[in-house]
């Protein structure tokens, strides 16, 4: 462990700003068994400030524990070997079974140290708040006042990411690109089941819902490309539902985002419809145009012809409360067509719509796909295997 | 399509292709399954012991019978339990870049679904009640649990949802949700398979054997105490299960009901948890949790108990701060109903709800800080031998604080945002349950076996599993906390980065290690039965222990005490002792036992029936299975033949047995 010792805090004079550094460096060496080696742990060495943040929270609240873990693992063994009964000359008391001081010590010793790391959490939580945007850009850089932060909005679908850029007018799947140190405001939502939206590099995960928006707010301070990816299992494709994150200069964001626009593909309606449908191990799209509200009325429900949007039903009923000003608590689903609406119980259904539920583990010929964008399997998550991509992607190199 | 229509009116949607007849491994599974069953039950009909079996065993309402079918359970669904996990280390270990492993998605998916539900469900479960059915009688000096016909219908409940759980690997398949089934994916747009219904039944099932077992320990320790045993002089094994019981009966019908439903939804097309017509899956994780986080104390409290009766068993003295342990197990009793939301601070709650679940589950570790203690100062000046029970407890003790930091590590929101859903997560939960819920089930196996079978374990071979579990735990699991901490998240199939491989490779040689360990414990079981004479303990308190069970002899007769003792200490076998308490010799009398009865296996038959019916669209097989459970029930309350004595006679000749066994064994001794 000693000879580890400078390779780690080597890893920290790397990693951090020299006040923090000293801070790492007393914790580290508390924690060092569990940090060996930790230079290229992406958590635990992330590019983003507020992943940077939690990194140093886990170091500091790991230190404070390790203040009352090692004690109790070091008496175990040492009470172990000493009180052993062939050890004769241990003391041997059969009937001590109370000390007033020891009770005091042994409650009051982690109530200390909760105290300290309660009020830790209750701070670092209020500042980290994935909702709340940033104070800083990094530590002592705040954000200027009229820096406003870039707007993402990032849709989980089965089982690929769809990122829009409204300030841009364009939409990506699974590649994000990031002008570096620009505070971001992600608006995450969901098509079909619950993901989670994670860039390890650059800041913790929030689950994106279908029908609800999560918000993240963060910041990329290092140029480069980082992998991001559901953490929440979603069905058949989400071992391969990973993106790419670039971080880039401003310069070459607004070129990118230029490039874009000249893409072949524009993302309206029936685009998305198309997109929506489960797919895997779908390359980089680009998509030069957004139709106008689309993000809106995925976390609506209504993108599809006819359907009224949750929004909108949600406001007509609290029209009609007298006591309420806007729709809060009422039914959502007494007027208008809404998504599902046809969907019956397993009891209603005639003989014939039962189905059946055949064994399916070994491989078999490719579900339809886009080949047949109405088929019933497309819309099982347990039905597919690996999918072609609906739209021909990228390739590497029009991405390079 | 009239026969296409008649045909899915009689089978549903059963049909030939609902069998894995083109799947080499789960044939194999299934020859080997099927062969051994045959084997099994052919050598059962030539040793001509299905009547034995049947008439002392699975109709028997005798809370020791019935504890020991628990733990043969859970150690039956251990071994399926572990299959999978193998099946998942080796996928991981293998399948990066090009290589896709062995397991397509929709298999890998059914097996991390099923490990967790097995393993939690018809694992850990299975062993808790069984030491708690065994021992919380025996220990409050009582002839039984309160309700004997209920404990048995409990058991048979439970196997009910194992047998389900089973029968998806050969007919239909499992679900592939995650083993909480999370809504919406578990709902009937996403999941239209069987796979989730046999999630559904085999826990509804399970759980109605659960409850009503809460409730039979619960009565049983309220009501059944011996004389004298006020509630601050239970042993800390009794009070650890009436916490758990406790905890069993409040959050149990949650889950009941989350589950209905469920049903529901998938069923009659209501919409509880759908994305669609005002649905709210965030309920379902609420809900779920809410049941889910007692669920974990419900596990561990009975180890924390077996651990104290263990630690001052063998380091011979009063276990330290008994008053301040009971306290501790009641505040983390408490407090288990307030901290069910720190399983997604990632959904998008605010910074004060959050820091509040925060802060409580820190507390949590306050209280369990303090148990650890009290076990520290109970070997303190103590004479410590090292017998198998204790050395699971020590390695409890330094494994269990190091899950217990990463959970609290956890419980720190922000934290839990780069943590939640990655292997360090993984990693932290099966340290707290194989550390914590697992050794102390190995410890309450070793320290009780002796009692229930009057033969100690062979330690040789329980040595041996012993560092093979212990071991390969840590070379399993410290990999996942170093992977969680590089970003890598779980439930994945497939890797890119090949840098992270030997990680995996590492895991996989640890979970080889584990197999070592489990065999090694098998292995055991057999070795000892085979030196059982050697073993043989004939005082019936091998480990010159402190406790009421330990009073009687072992196996204890059927009666489990011929005079109910009297206590005046919390370790009243000890006082008993100490004090050369005469053990009574004569003036025994008849004794008042409930009868054995065949309805709990009919009923949980049934109740399996029912299940499988619903699971297959089978409404017709469901609704004239549900009719006979019903008969039988209404039956069952006309069955007068209750119960019976046994005489005066026979309590003498065996009470007379176990007296020449102890002054023979007392002749051995002192020549």
């Amino acid at each position: 462990m000693v000879m580890r010792t400078p390779s780690l805090l080597a890893c920290a004079r790397r990693t951090a700003a020299p006040r923090v550094m000293r801070a790492l460096r007393t914790t580290a060496v508390l924690a060092a068994p569990a940090l060996l080696g930790g230079c290229d742990w992406v958590v635990m060495n992330p590019s983003g400030d507020v992943a940077r943040q939690q990194a140093n929270l886990i170091l500091w609240s790991t230190g404070l524990m390790l203040l009352i873990i090692v004690p109790v693992i070091v008496l175990t063994l040492l009470f172990a070997w000493k009180f052993r009964h062939t050890n004769e000359d241990a003391e041997y008391q059969p009937d001590w079974d109370h000390s007033t001081g020891l009770e005091l010590i042994i409650w009051s010793a982690p109530l200390m140290i909760v105290i300290a790391l309660g009020a830790m959490t209750w701070i670092s939580t209020h500042a980290l708040d994935p909702y709340r945007p940033l104070g800083r850009i990094a530590p002592g850089q705040r954000v200027a006042k009229n820096g406003k932060p870039l707007e993402i909005q990032v849709v989980s679908l089965d089982w690929k990411w769809l990122f829009i850029y409204p300030e841009q007018g364009v939409a990506t799947v699974n590649e994000l690109v990031l002008p570096t140190n620009r505070q971001v405001q992600f608006r995450i939502t969901s098509s079909s089941v619950m993901n989670t939206f994670y860039v390890p590099a650059m800041a913790g995960m929030i689950y994106s819902m279908p029908g609800m928006e999560t918000r993240l707010h963060a910041v990329l301070n290092k140029p480069g490309r980082f992998e991001g990816q559901s953490a929440n299992y979603s069905g058949a494709g989400f071992s391969y539902m990973h993106f790419t994150v670039d971080s880039v200069d401003d310069a070459a964001f607004a070129k990118w985002a230029s490039e874009a626009r000249s893409a072949q593909q524009r993302l309206d309606m029936p685009t998305y419809a198309q997109l929506e449908k489960p797919s895997e191990k779908v390359p980089a799209i680009r998509y030069a145009a957004v139709q106008p509200q689309l993000f809106d009325r995925i976390v609506g429900m209504c993108t599809k012809p006819g359907e009224t949007c949750m929004q909108a039903t949600m406001m007509k009923d609290g029209a009609m409360d007298p006591h309420r000003d806007s729709g809060h608590g009422m039914t959502v689903n007494d007027s208008g067509h809404m998504r599902g609406s046809e969907s019956k119980g397993a009891l209603q259904k005639e003989p014939e719509e039962k189905g059946s539920s055949p064994h399916r583990n070994a491989p078999r010929a490719p579900a339809p796909g886009s080949s047949k964008p109405g088929n019933a399997d497309n819309r099982s998550m347990t039905a597919a295997d690996p999918l072609p991509a609906p739209i021909t992607g990228l390739t590497a190199a029009d991405r390079s | 399509m009239m026969s296409d229509a008649l045909l899915k009116t009689i089978f549903g949607r059963l049909t030939l292709d609902s069998f894995p007849i083109h799947e080499p491994i789960l044939i194999g599974t299934f020859a080997v399954v099927a062969m051994g069953g045959a084997a099994m039950l052919a050598a059962l009909t030539y040793f001509k012991v299905w009547g034995y079996l049947w008439k002392e065993w699975f109709t028997s309402v005798d809370h020791k019978k019935i504890g020991i079918m628990y733990m043969i359970l859970g150690i039956v669904m251990l071994l399926r339990g572990f299959s999978d996990a193998i099946m998942m280390r080796a996928q991981q270990a293998m399948a990066f870049g090009p290589n896709e492993g062995f397991l397509p998605a929709h298999h890998y998916d059914q097996v991390f679904t099923a490990h967790g539900v097995i393993m939690i469900f018809f694992v850990a479960m299975p062993f808790v009640t069984g030491l708690m059915n065994y021992v919380v009688p025996l220990q409050i000096g009582a002839r039984d649990v309160s309700f004997p016909f209920l404990n048995n219908f409990s058991f048979w409940m439970t196997t009910a949802g194992a047998v389900i759980v089973m029968a998806s690997l050969f007919v239909g398949e499992f679900a592939r949700t995650g083993w909480l089934a999370m809504a919406p994916l578990s709902g009937l747009d996403y999941s239209p398979d069987v796979g989730v219904d046999y999630y559904i039944w085999s826990l509804q099932i399970a759980g109605v054997g659960t409850l009503l077992s809460g409730v039979n320990l619960l009565a049983t320790i309220i009501k059944m105490r011996a004389p004298g045993m006020s509630l601050m002089k239970m042993p800390v094994f009794t009070w650890t299960a009436l916490a758990t019981n406790v905890l069993i009966v409040a959050a149990f019908p949650v889950l009941t009901a989350v589950l209905a439903m469920l049903s529901l939804d998938r069923y009659v097309g209501t919409h509880f948890f759908t994305n669609t017509m005002g649905g709210n899956p965030m309920m379902y994780v609420n809900m779920i949790w809410i049941w889910g986080h007692p669920e974990v104390y419900i596990l561990i409290l009975p180890a924390f108990g077996v651990f104290s009766e263990v630690t001052s068993t063998f380091c011979s003295k009063r276990i330290f701060g008994y008053t301040s342990m009971v306290y501790a197990i009641l505040v983390i009793t408490i407090l288990a109903y307030l901290v069910w939301l720190h399983h997604f601070f990632t959904m998008g709650s605010g910074a004060s709800v959050n820091s509040f679940f925060g802060i409580t589950t820190m507390i949590i570790s306050i209280p369990t800080g303090a148990k650890i203690f009290n076990w520290l100062f109970t070997m303190y000046k103590g004479r410590i031998r090292f017998e198998l029970p204790m050395m699971w407890t020590i390695a409890f003790m330094i494994t269990f604080v190091i899950g217990g930091m990463t959970g609290v590590l956890l419980a720190v929101p922000p934290a839990d945002f780069v943590l939640h859903n990655s292997l360090f997560l993984i990693a932290h939960f099966h340290n707290v349950i194989i550390g914590g819920v697992l050794f102390g089930m190995f410890a309450g196996i070793n320290y009780w076996f002796p009692k229930a079978f009057g033969f100690k374990l062979d330690k040789k071979w329980g040595t041996i599993s012993f560092w093979f579990w212990v071991i390969g735990f840590y070379v399993a699991f410290m990999p996942l906390y170093v992977l969680g901490l590089m970003g890598v998240t779980r439930r994945l199939r497939h890797f890119d980065d090949p840098s992270l491989q030997i990680w995996f490779i590492i895991a996989a040689i640890g979970a080889a290690m584990i197999a070592v360990g489990i065999a090694a414990f098998l292995i055991q079981f057999y070795v000892s039965f085979r030196n059982r004479e050697a073993l043989r303990d004939w005082t019936g308190d091998p480990w010159n222990a402190r406790t009421l069970e330990w009073a009687t002899s072992s196996p204890p007769p059927a009666y489990n005490f011929a005079f109910t003792p009297v206590v005046h200490d919390l370790d009243a076998w000890y006082d008993m002792k100490s004090n050369n308490a005469a053990r009574p010799v004569n003036g025994f009398r008849d004794i008042h036992m409930p009868r054995n009865t065949g309805a709990g296996v009919i009923l949980a038959g049934l109740s399996t029936v029912i299940g499988l019916a619903m699971i297959w669209y089978i409404w017709w097989l469901a609704a004239l299975a549900f009719v006979g459970l019903l008969a039988v029930a209404v039956g069952h309350t006309f069955n007068y033949d209750r119960d019976f004595y046994i005489t005066a006679a026979e309590v003498t000749t065996a009470e007379d047995e176990h007296t020449r066994q102890l002054t023979g064994h007392a002749a051995v001794a002192g020549a």
